[in-house]
This record gives C-alpha cells, structure tokens and sequence, in this order.
C-alpha cells in the first residue's frame, strides 16, 4: 500500500489502481437500504409533539411599493400564534457577496431583505412570516394578513434592463456584474482566419425540480441552541441565522439530515432564516414546509443566457481565435449571480485551447425571479454555445465533429483564456474515441417520415470552489475499543453517496469492513465543518480531508505496534482487523488497547485546505481560478418525427475522466442522473415568466422528465488518476450535466441539417428547423 | 371549526383509528395523524408520485385521495414490502442490488408503482416497465437503475414460478 503517512502531502495523490482493495469497488451505498425501506428521516419527516407551523406570505407582483402591512384579522385566528413582518427580525439584511466587481459595477457587496418591508422586486417575494398551532389555522390566517401594494415600473429583459432609461430594480443600477476577458490579439486572429463561424443562442431558466421540497424543523434545545434541521447543502448558514437573529453564532446549529436532492436549490438559505426567526421568539419547535408550488414559484432558478460567439480558425481546423459576448439574467436579487457568470466566462471556450480570446459576460437584474446556483453553475449554460460552434466549424471545414474536437482539444500545460494553466492528465481524446465506439453504428430510422441524428458534445466543468475564498474541510476518524470505526465530518449528503464515499475512503485506508463504519455527517455543532455540498467539492475536500485523518490514525496505530514490537512502523502493514510484520501478528483491537496504554490517540482530526490563489479583479486574468476540470464527451442519437417536430431519444453515451472512481456506483449514478437533468434542459423545461409572473409554478405546467423520456444511459468511466482529490479522483457531480442541451441540438443538426439555437428544443421549434431545412426562411428561433 | 371525522385504515397490517378534519387528504393523514413518514410530499397535485400507496392493492396518489373516503382500507407503503424479520422484501433488494435510489426521496413511491406493476402475471418489457413508471417522478437517477431493479424483481418471481 502506498496511501498512509504521517505527512500525507497535499495536492495531486496518485494510487494504483491494483493497490485498492475498497476504493474502485461497486459497492451498495449504506444509506441505501434504509432508503428503500422507508425509514430514512427526512428533513419534513421530522415532528414534534406540539409543534407550531409557519409559512410565508408571498408578494403577488413582481415590482411594487408597500403602502400599507395589517396583521390584526390573521391575529385574530384562532390558533394564530405570531405574524412578523421585516422590522420584527432584528437583522433584517442578507448580506451576500459580489466578487470582482467595483463600485462604478453596484457595490462590493448587495444583500436583500429576510422579509421585505417597502418594495418587492419579484412575483413570491417574502413579505410576511405567520405561525400558527395547526396547518389549518396557519392557512387561513395568511389569507388574513392585509398587504397593499402601489405597482411600480418593471423590467424583464436583461438587454432592457441594462439600456438607459430602464427602470431600476435597485438604487445602484440594473447592471449587477461584469467580467472581461482580453488574451491575445482577437483583431489579428479574425483578420488571418481561413473560416469564421458566428451564432447566438439562448438558454431559458429551469428549476431544480428535487422531488424533496424545502422543509425543515427549528428548536431551542436545552442549552437554549438554536437547532435547525433542514434540508440544507450548507450547514454553514448557521452563521447568517445567527447575524439575522443577533446571538453568537455558537449559538445556532443546523442539522442536515439526507436530502431529497440539491443541485444547487438548497445552496442559498431557503426555510432557514424564516424557521430561526419563529422559533427563536415562539421559543417553541416551530415546523416549515414549502409547497412545491412556492419551491416552483419563488426559489431562485438557473439563469437564463444569451450567448453570442464569433469564432476564427484556420484551413486545417485549429481554433485561433473566439470573440464571445455573455448576457445573462440576475432575476431581482444577487444571490450568486456574478460567481455563476465567472464561471460562463472562464469555461467559455470549453475543453479547447484557443489562444486569443475577448470575451464580455454581463448580469443584469430584472424583476423575474431571482436566479442563482444550479449544477453546473454557469458552466453549463455555455456548452450550448462552444458546442455549436465546433459543429458549425466542423461542417464548414468538411471535418467529422470527433476530429475538428480533438484536434483542439485541451492537454496537459495548455492555458484557459483565464490564464490558468491545466495542470492534469486530460483524456478528453479518449473520451470522444469511447463514447463513440461505445455507441457504435447510427441507428437506422424506424419509418417512413422519421429522420435519425448523431450528435457530439464535450466539456470541461471545475471541481472544487475558487481558488481565493480559503476553502477548507475537516473530518475527525476514530476507532471505538471493539474495532469499529467512527467517521464525523459535517458534509451534508444530498443523495450523490457524499457521506458513503467517505465511509469507502476510511475503509480503504484503515481496512476497516465498511459495515464497520459509521459516517456522522451533516451537523454543524457535533462534527467538524467540511464546508458546502456544492461546486463539486465534497469528495476533492472531505475526501481528501477524511483520507488525512485516516492516514493519520493508521500512522498512529502503527506507531504503537511498534514501539512494542520494536518492529519499524514502515515495516508493518493493516491489513483487515490485523496488523503484521516480521514476528508480528497483532489483533486491531488490542493494537487499539496498547494505543490506549500508550498515550496514543485512536483519533485523528485532518483538516484540508484548497488550493489557494489570488482574488480576480473584472478583468481576467489569473494563475489559477480553480483547483482544477473535469472532461467530458457525449454522444447522443435520436429520431426526429418530420410531421409532428417530435424527438425520441434513442441511446445516450456519456463518456468522463473522472480521475478515479471511488464508488463507480455512485460514478455511474452522478453521470445518468446529470444527463437525464440535462435532457430535460435540452428538450422539456422552462420556467415560463410572463411580465413576471411565473407561469410554471406547478408541476402540471413545468415538466421533467419520466421514465418514458429518458433512454438507457450509457455511462463510461476513464480513470486517469489525476485529479487532485484522495486517491486521485475528479469530482463527477456537475459536469456531466453540460453537454446534454448541446449533444441533443448537434443530433438534430445532424438528422435535418439545421441547428436548434433556443432551448428547450420544443416540437414547434424542431418544426421550424425542418421548415428552413425544406428551404422556408430561416427566421430568428423564438 | 373544521369538522372531525373519525377514520379507521389498516396500515401495513396494522389497524389505526384516529379522529382528524374531515378534510384531510390521505397523505396528510398517514403523515401527520398515524405518524407513517414513508408516503412523502412531492407535489400536492397527483403528478410526481412520491406519495404513491397501495389502496387494497390499487397504487394511488395518497395526497389526491380523502383519509374519510378511504375508511376501512388495507394501505400498503414501503415499509409494508419488508419481510417480516425487519429485512428488505424481494422488490427492495432488487433495488438495493441496482442502486435504484440515490436521495431515495421517491423511492417509497416508485415501490409502491413497482409493486402494482408487478401485480399481475404478465411478463413486461423495459418499455413497458417505464410506461408503468410515468407517473413517479425521479431527479436523481434517470431511471435506469429502477427499470433494472423491476426487471431484477420480474425475473426472480419468474424463476422462482419456474421452480
């Protein structure tokens, strides 16, 4: 074995594939039998026997001023416990950051209201908190609370908001953030090209969907703590619970049970502060539990996107220049939008090396709903738009779409347009070599009238947050007297494996039997702070975090055993319950005992810090934005009906380096379900607002997919053993969602010759393509 | 006052009679009322399926139906498939073996859609299995790994028929 030394350096940790005994292994996931048995306790499945109920009174308009608030008929409910508007939270103001920015782009920082009190910017914006004893009485009562509002003037375009003259959502202007990228000579480029391709596309906002909507419990334990549980991918907001309420943070505990999914919806607060608040002046357990109507209506979305590209090459294929021009909509708060837009704008070119670059991405704020992190977080949305413009490059070129990819495709010591280098091995080649051979001949059309395509898209997308915001994990291993292993780690698991592969990485390194393992996870007071369930950083941070405890134990244990034997440390090896060596052959439980004799500890703290680098300033320019990528390729054949504008996906290949596999379960898992998240991008969802008002705040009206719409997904693991987290993985969480929307518009490229540049590719908007394609007039795709 | 109506279901085998507002939908009563936590909330609107119960062997959205209107019933939930030792029932380990549930948060239901799709004696294709599925929402998986999981249950039943 090579893993396990008291200095386990930090950075890249490669292993052998043929040293893993757990690691690599498909094994079933421990939070999974519960699972199916019913039993898991979800964060709305968690009562008290005399618990109160609050819900939210929501604006009705998406911008308007608030003459006049009246609680006295809702108070007059039976059963009505509270009504709180904004002056009753004593820190009414979420504070959030805008990275990059200056003060002539907004101010460095913006923030919204917890409850606004004079003006609301969107259609479900939270004007009012009612508690009550029962739902009945908390129903009636928000019907009760009298909220008068004077409508004002709107916007709900992001080219609109940002002309002058457009009505301002926010005293500092509508134009949120900025970000330029300026590598090389682009003019000079353009001017020596052989072939210059240009295209515009839109992507639409889409929600999470999660099948778990908000939920969560608050109580004052018998410390008087805050307690929290939530269905949260951040326990970490205990902090800003606790600046809204005014107490120490010590004060304030969340508690993440398993989620019923994430992807980003459960990154900003949702219930939390709202639950804080009741049950920290009820001073009773106090239950929320959103609709899925509200979650539809009022949390924030992916941002919809206008992409715009120009991009220059030479005779033999190689990309020289892009020119490429971003507009995005911020919705009506900040939220994360300028950290999402420096994300489309460092992996705007994609997994490809293009030395002169200019890029402007800009978000804008309107009054739609807010817009915010969702898998794949800005990263994503621009794969719809590199990816169109290699197949335009490839059919002006006479170029298959696999060759005029690889020929530029990305490898180890090039530079992104940011400035980063790719440090890695990258198998992006191979993956496009893979996924097409896996997908093997194109399919035959099953009739008359019916026209079959292939289409290929690839990505990049980062793991691990930026490089500057000071990340970090910790998790705490320790063994219990008769063996077992205990591992505590605060990660909140959203149902991607997060707290199993930990369990797997513990077991590899201990050779504990995983059914000896327990995984603590989820509490921001018990366990050590691992940070987010976001960016793609829980196995990079976590892992490697719970790979240094680990590492750490062992060396203890050993150490012990040989201060005993006399036989050196690096002489003895663990193996399952049982250390040897030469003459040795010690039980792990009374190595455990002797550890005890010996003033050993048979626990370890591992704390892993992130690669650090320095903040970016709006202009672009750095060493390092992100610990490091993920490379995908994916191929997709479908079948369109000529007469009804219809698809029907026929196969899906998704190829990814994912470093190492740590579980291929959860592998396989993360790839299936991101593409089917994808497809449902590419072909079926839209948050449809009209004026601001959401016109899918139902699942009658927003569809994902069923069953019936998702083919078998194919999904291929490459290993190259070069990602930075333990045992060289690459975090598998968000990059296989960006490719779909992009595979399935080159597969209709394919199939009718003309390409889909609107999302979601509807029937009617495949119509139009088969119109242009008989030699009607291309008209802009709306 | 909301009227109280007194309803008596046999829930996993297990009689439960409890008073409650008439107007409850039978999710909200399983859930609130008996405690059975296993039915979850997806929807409220009969679309997504996390809520599916068997109703005398009929799957239905527990949150479409009345707790009063559904009196004098047999429900089955998940937790009604495991053996009677407590460990997972043949449907479950299916799903176990095929890793058919990652958050899990629709797994109760697609069980629940799963069961009654293997009800009857005729064999079904995987398209046939994911015609079945339509009405059981899942984020996470893309379904694959539940469509191999029916299959799975399928061929066992079959083999065992055989024998």
């Amino acid at each position: 074995m090579t893993v396990g030394n008291d200095q386990a350096p930090s950075g890249i940790r490669t292993s052998k594939p043929d040293e893993l005994h757990v690691v690599r292994q498909p094994l079933p996931r421990h939070d999974q039998a519960e699972k199916i048995a019913g039993s898991t306790r979800y964060a709305g499945d968690f009562a008290f026997a005399s618990m109160l109920h609050a819900r939210l009174v929501r604006s009705p308009m998406p911008s308007a001023r608030i003459t006049a608030r009246d609680a006295s008929a809702a108070l007059a409910v039976p059963g009505v416990v509270a009504v709180l508007f904004g002056e009753d939270v004593p820190h009414n103001l979420i504070w959030v950051d805008v990275p990059g920015q200056t003060v002539e782009v907004a101010a460095l920082k913006a923030s919204m209201e917890v409850l606004t009190t004079d003006r609301v910017r969107f259609h479900g914006e939270p004007v009012a908190l009612v508690v009550a004893e029962t739902e009945d009485a908390l129903a009636q009562a928000c019907e009760q609370v009298v909220v008068d509002y004077e409508e004002l003037p709107a916007v709900f375009e992001p080219d609109q908001a940002l002309a002058a003259g457009a009505p301002r959502v926010h005293e500092t202007g509508n134009l949120l953030s900025e970000w330029v990228i300026d590598r090389g000579d682009v003019d000079a480029a353009f001017a020596s090209a052989d072939v210059v391709v240009e295209g515009s596309y839109q992507t639409q906002p889409v929600d999470h969907a999660y099948l778990e909507p908000e939920a969560g419990v608050g109580w004052l334990d018998d410390e008087g703590v805050l307690n929290l549980r939530v269905a949260t991918q951040v326990v970490e907001h205990y902090r800003d619970v606790a600046r809204i309420l005014g107490i120490p943070e010590a004060r304030v505990r969340v508690i993440a049970p398993y989620l019923g999914g994430g992807f980003g919806g459960k990154e900003d607060m949702t219930v939390e502060p709202y639950l804080g608040l009741a049950a920290w002046r009820t001073k009773r357990p106090v239950r929320m539990q959103w609709t899925r109507q509200e979650s539809l209506l009022a949390r924030p979305k992916r941002h919809r996107m206008q992409l715009r590209y120009r991009t220059a090459a030479t005779r033999n294929g190689q990309v020289i220049g892009q020119d490429i021009d971003i507009t995005a909509d911020s919705g009506a708060y900040a939220y994360l939008s300028a950290l999402v837009l420096l994300y489309s704008s460092v992996h705007a070119c994609g997994p490809y090396r293009v030395g002169n670059v200019r890029l402007r991405a800009r978000c804008a704020y309107t009054n739609n709903p807010p817009t915010s992190a969702f898998r794949g977080f800005g990263g994503m949305q621009v794969v719809f738009g590199y990816e169109a413009q290699m197949d335009l490059l490839a059919g002006a070129l006479g170029l298959s779409r696999a060759e005029i990819r690889k020929r530029n495709a990305i490898v180890r010591g090039d530079r992104l347009p940011v400035g980063q280098v790719i440090e890695t091995e990258v198998l992006l080649a191979q993956a496009i070599d893979a996924a097409l051979e896996r997908a093997g001949d194109k399919p035959l059309p099953s009739g008359e009238g019916k026209v079959v395509g292939r289409g290929v898209a690839c990505n990049l997308q980062s793991y691990g947050r930026c490089v500057w915001l000071n990340d970090s994990a910790a998790a705490w291993v320790g063994f219990q007297l008769d063996g077992s292993l205990s591992v505590r780690c605060a990660v909140p698991d959203v149902g991607g494996g997060q707290a199993s592969s930990l369990a797997q990485i513990a077991a590899e390194v201990l050779r504990v039997p995983m059914d000896l393992i327990t995984v603590h996870f989820g509490d921001s007071a018990l366990n050590p702070l691992a940070g987010t369930t976001t960016a793609t950083r829980q196995l990079l941070m976590s892992g490697n975090a719970v790979y240094e405890a680990s590492s750490a134990l062992r060396a203890n244990v050993l150490r012990a055993v040989a201060r005993t034997t006399g036989v050196p440390a690096d002489g003895l090896a663990l193996d399952e319950g049982l250390i040897t060596g030469p003459g040795v052959a010690m039980a792990l439980t009374e190595a455990i005992v002797l550890c005890r004799r010996l003033n050993v500890p048979i626990e370890a703290l591992g704390t892993f810090f992130g690669p650090k680098g320095t903040p970016v300033v709006k202009n672009l320019q750095a060493d390092r934005v992100f610990p490091d990528f993920t490379f995908g390729a994916h191929v997709c054949d479908l079948e369109v009906d000529l007469d009804t504008g219809g698809v029907e996906l026929l196969a899906y290949v998704a190829a990814h380096d994912v470093g190492r596999a740590i579980n291929p379960r959860s592998v396989h898992g993360q790839i299936a379900g991101a593409v089917a998240q994808g497809l449902g991008m590419a072909l079926l969802e839209e948050v449809v607002v009209e004026e601001g008002v959401n016109l899918t705040a139902g699942f009658f009206q927003y569809l994902i997919p069923t069953a019936t719409d998702i083919p078998d997904i194919d999904a291929l693991i490459l290993e190259s053993g070069e990602g930075m987290g333990p045992f060289g993985a690459r975090g598998i969480g968000e990059p296989p969602i960006g490719p779909p929307p992009a595979a399935v518009a080159s597969a209709i490229e394919d199939a009718l010759g003309v390409r889909p540049t609107r999302l979601p590719i509807t029937p009617e908007r495949v119509l139009h393509c088969i119109a242009a394609a008989g030699g009607g007039p291309l008209q802009e795709q709306r | 006052m909301t009227a109280t109506i007194t309803t008596t279901l046999t829930v996993n085998g297990r009689q439960i009679c409890k008073a409650a507002p008439a107007h409850l939908s039978l999710l909200r009563w399983l859930r609130d009322v008996a405690g059975v936590t296993d039915p979850k909330y997806g929807c409220g609107e009969g679309i997504c399926g996390s809520c599916t119960v068997l109703l005398d062997g009929e799957p239905v959205s527990s949150c479409l139906v009345l707790a009063a209107q559904a009196d004098g019933a047999a429900i089955t939930t998940a937790s009604g498939l495991l053996e009677p030792d407590g460990s997972l029932g043949r449907l479950q380990r299916a799903f176990h073996v095929t890793h058919a549930a990652q958050c899990g948060y629709c797994t109760p239901g697609m069980l629940m859609a799963a069961a009654a799709a293997l009800a009857g004696s005729q064999r079904l294709s995987r398209q046939e299995i994911r015609a079945r599925l339509h009405g059981n929402l899942c984020r996470c998986t893309g379904y694959g790994p539940i469509v191999d999981a029916i299959e799975l249950a399928q061929d066992e039943a079959a083999d065992d028929r055989g024998k």
